[in-house]
């Protein structure tokens, strides 16, 4: 039977198993909007901005190992995707994205909604296509499907002309996929393989640095093997929080910028990394030519450009980390001791002096105001024996968030770390939320982050995604003004968000909870209160203005070489600050209380 | 250093692209590039000429081999390579120069392949050495305009010893 471009397009997202599809119609895409609107599976979830879609799309995604499927028209649909598109593509969410295009005999002419879709989405993407005809249309799909969520997954766009999705032909949805240039390595080398276990069983400060490929390879188990039967402790970037639990006595935490002041001496200090499925982003190496100055590094990882791009490294194995986990496993299993724990010993003395020496840990008084790592704290305790899936944005807020929510599940960790995407973390809990519908997603915002995609709460409302989103109010793009106050003489420039909405008001207005929190005594209740809801709750928490983020590498600083609290000096200029009335505690206070 | 890089693609839209995108996406250098068919029509080969240390090549040719219309990627200048470029040259030639122009593409074994009053055009193929030489010898007459193809380049085939020894005999002697 002959089905035209529309139905085989759903069609075969219905082979390909798609549940939902994040999207947005227009012109071009109506004829596929107009045969979507008689299926129930796949659901189409109607978001208010494209960008929306995506990062929804890319919650999905990360939640649940699935590609995430966004749907949206031409021209501006597409161009607000762009976004989503790098930040998939920095983190290796794998994605689907179909934007429509205008009618083949239309393409270059300067139509009406045109752009160059794929012209402008090919260094953001994993690979893309433009579908001429309508006979190409499913064998692309699968193609696509199988791009996206195969190697180094990574987001994957379709363009659809019009009459591509009016024409008419059979529908043969292939079994089988060949692409001659694509064929990803899982199997490790073995006699590389070999060559790490035996540096493994040789060094006498290891340490593994973990990174996101943990997760989409789904290397938990093999991961917690591996460490457990080695003792070496487990350093994890932004990326791979979750892959190992953050409450087990090997966890050192996050390293890099951010991290833990043991993460990152440990590393520092270390003869021999085990870099599993991370990649020596700058965020994590600091200075790089002063990173890690004695350490040997074997490289784990599926991506080859990833290995020796950064860092040299002395034994690289190309390979899927799940499988070459386990057969590092294998090989470990027959030539471990009870010596081998010994032989560690001074190494986790020297960790354990650290960890007491500088832990991770804030100061929270009655009289004060609410300090952002204290209500992250408070969060955790009060949520994580419901295993929540939290997400976040990008800023101060972020970094607490990944030092102080200690996740023990993989898969529960939602948040933008390549691209850095402000606007990210409440729509990606709003696709967790749908992929998880009884589960607790948390949604941990800057005030500055959540205002660049709050239209999401209408989409929150219309398909009931009940998301409990804590926004840490402290009236400041937050890690701008961290960045001032120790680079730029804490001159303010723009850091200062001047007008608020009332955030309770602004729930209510959508027909969703605003809640609020202004003491430290109050955010327990306030908590408790919005767990007990299920509608989208908003719960504004007014914290400390000034609290700054600690340890802290500066940029391009080495990884021995944190700052761990605010200079002196800064402490002096804040005290002065309470009493002047521009940017001050009080007057923000007043704009958001009358 | 410099590197001549064979790269063998899908013969398909956009490919030239993603190729040169990538090149200029990640600050690779790119001296010239050039594209044509091969006998098998869905493959198209592109001989690449560019420079950088041993990691910038060796990302270069990870990142070309990460595309997925790249088929096949090799180095050639790991290897012994036949390297050729073809270059176009339009001289002014009047009077004597004429004669000069004519002994200069003789020299070096090209061709004058259209010709008016006022001008000689001259067809080299060669290596970059010649090329280069021709054009500095032609400069002085005035040279109107030129095109070059950039290189294109194929590996030598491994070149046996022309008395081979026979492995009995390698025995022999040996003992």
């Amino acid at each position: 039977m002959k089905l035209n471009g529309a139905q085989i397009f759903v069609e075969s997202l219905k082979k390909e198993g798609v549940k939902v599809i994040f999207g947005l119609p227009g012109g071009v895409v109506l004829k596929i909007f107009d045969v979507l609107y008689d299926y129930k599976d796949p659901e189409v979830i109607l978001t208010r901005h494209e960008q929306g879609a995506m990062h929804m799309a890319e919650g999905y995604a990360k939640a649940t190992g699935k590609a995430g499927v966004v749907l949206v028209t031409s021209g501006p649909g597409m161009t607000n995707t762009v976004t989503g598109l790098a930040d998939a593509s920095m983190d290796s969410v794998p994605l689907v994205v179909f934007t429509g295009q205008v009618s083949t005999s239309l393409i270059g002419n300067d139509a009406f909604q045109e752009a160059d879709n794929v012209g402008i989405s090919r260094p953001c993407t994993k690979y893309n296509y433009l579908v001429k005809d309508v006979n190409d249309l499913a064998q692309t799909i699968k193609e696509a499907f199988y791009i996206a969520t195969t190697g180094r997954p990574g987001p994957v766009l379709v363009d659809i002309p019009k009459d591509v999705s009016m024409n008419q032909t059979e529908f043969n949805y292939p079994e089988k996929v060949y692409i001659r240039g694509y064929n990803p390595t899982y199997e490790g080398h073995k006699w590389q393989i070999k060559q790490a276990a035996e540096a493994i069983l040789k060094a006498k400060r290891p340490i593994l640095y973990v990174g996101g490929g943990t997760v989409f390879s789904n290397a938990f188990e093999e991961l917690r093997e591996f460490a457990e039967m080695t003792q070496i402790p487990v350093d994890m970037t932004l990326m791979a929080l979750g892959s190992f639990p953050g409450t087990h006595p090997l966890s050192l935490g996050m390293l890099g910028m951010h991290g833990s002041y043991t993460s990152n001496m440990a590393i520092h200090h270390s003869d021999l990394i085990i870099a599993v499925g991370s990649r020596f982003d700058d965020r994590v190496t600091g200075k790089v030519s002063e990173f890690a100055p004695h350490a040997k590094i074997i490289h784990i990882d599926i991506d080859p450009t990833s290995i020796q791009k950064i860092m040299n490294v002395d034994i690289p194995i190309v390979g899927d980390v799940k499988c070459v986990l386990k057969e590092l496993n294998q090989h470990l299993r027959a030539s471990l001791d009870g010596r081998r724990k010994e032989e560690l010993k001074p190494w986790w003395n020297q960790l354990e002096e650290w960890k007491k020496k500088n832990p991770l840990t804030y100061k929270q008084n009655k009289d004060q105001k609410i300090k952002p790592p204290y209500l992250i704290d408070r969060l955790y305790e009060l949520t994580h024996d419901q295993n929540p899936i939290v997400s976040t944005d990008v800023g101060q807020h972020q970094m607490w968030a990944a030092q102080f929510f200690k996740l023990d599940h993989p898969r529960t960790w939602l948040t933008s770390g390549g691209l850095g995407t402000m606007g990210f973390g409440f729509p990606a809990a709003l696709g967790a939320q749908r992929a998880f519908p009884g589960r607790l997603v948390l949604s941990i915002v800057g005030d500055g982050s959540f205002q660049m995609n709050l239209q999401e709460m209408a989409t929150a409302m219309d398909y009931h995604l009940p998301v409990k989103v804590a926004i840490v109010n402290n009236g400041y793009h937050g890690m701008v003004r961290q960045w001032q106050d120790l680079f730029y003489n804490s001159r303010y420039s723009s850091s200062f968000l001047g007008q608020h909405p009332d955030y309770v008001k602004l729930a209510d207005a959508y027909g969703a909870v605003g809640l609020r929190a202004t003491k430290p005594e109050e955010v327990d209740g306030v908590i408790k209160e919005a767990l007990k809801i299920d509608k989208p709750v908003l719960i504004d928490f007014q914290v400390d203005p000034y609290e700054n983020c600690y340890p802290m590498i500066p940029a391009g600083g080495a990884n021995n070489e944190m700052i761990m609290e605010d200079p002196p000096e800064l402490r002096k200029k804040e005290k002065d600050k309470a009493g002047m009335k521009k940017a001050g505690n009080g007057e923000k206070e007043g704009v958001l209380t009358a | 250093m410099e590197h001549i890089i064979s790269v063998m693609v899908e013969n398909k839209f956009g490919v030239l692209s993603r190729v040169a995108g990538l090149f200029s996406g990640r600050g690779f250098n790119i001296d010239s590039l050039s594209v044509g068919p091969t006998i098998d029509p869905t493959v198209s080969m592109m001989t690449l000429v560019t420079r950088g240390d041993d990691r910038i090549v060796e990302q270069i040719i990870k990142q070309l081999n990460k595309l997925i219309d790249v088929i096949k990627v090799i180095d050639l200048s790991e290897g012994a390579f036949v390297a050729r470029e073809t270059v176009l040259i339009k001289i002014s030639a009047k009077g004597e120069d004429r004669a000069e122009a004519l002994r200069i593409t003789d020299i070096f074994r090209a061709r004058v392949v259209d010709s008016t009053p006022a001008t000689y055009t001259i067809e080299v193929t060669g290596d970059t050495n010649k090329i280069e030489a021709i054009i500095n010898l032609l400069k002085p007459l005035g040279i109107k305009d030129l095109v070059r193809t950039g290189r294109i380049a194929i590996a030598r085939e491994e070149i046996k010893t022309a008395v081979q020894d026979k492995p009995q005999d390698k025995k022999r002697f040996g003992t």
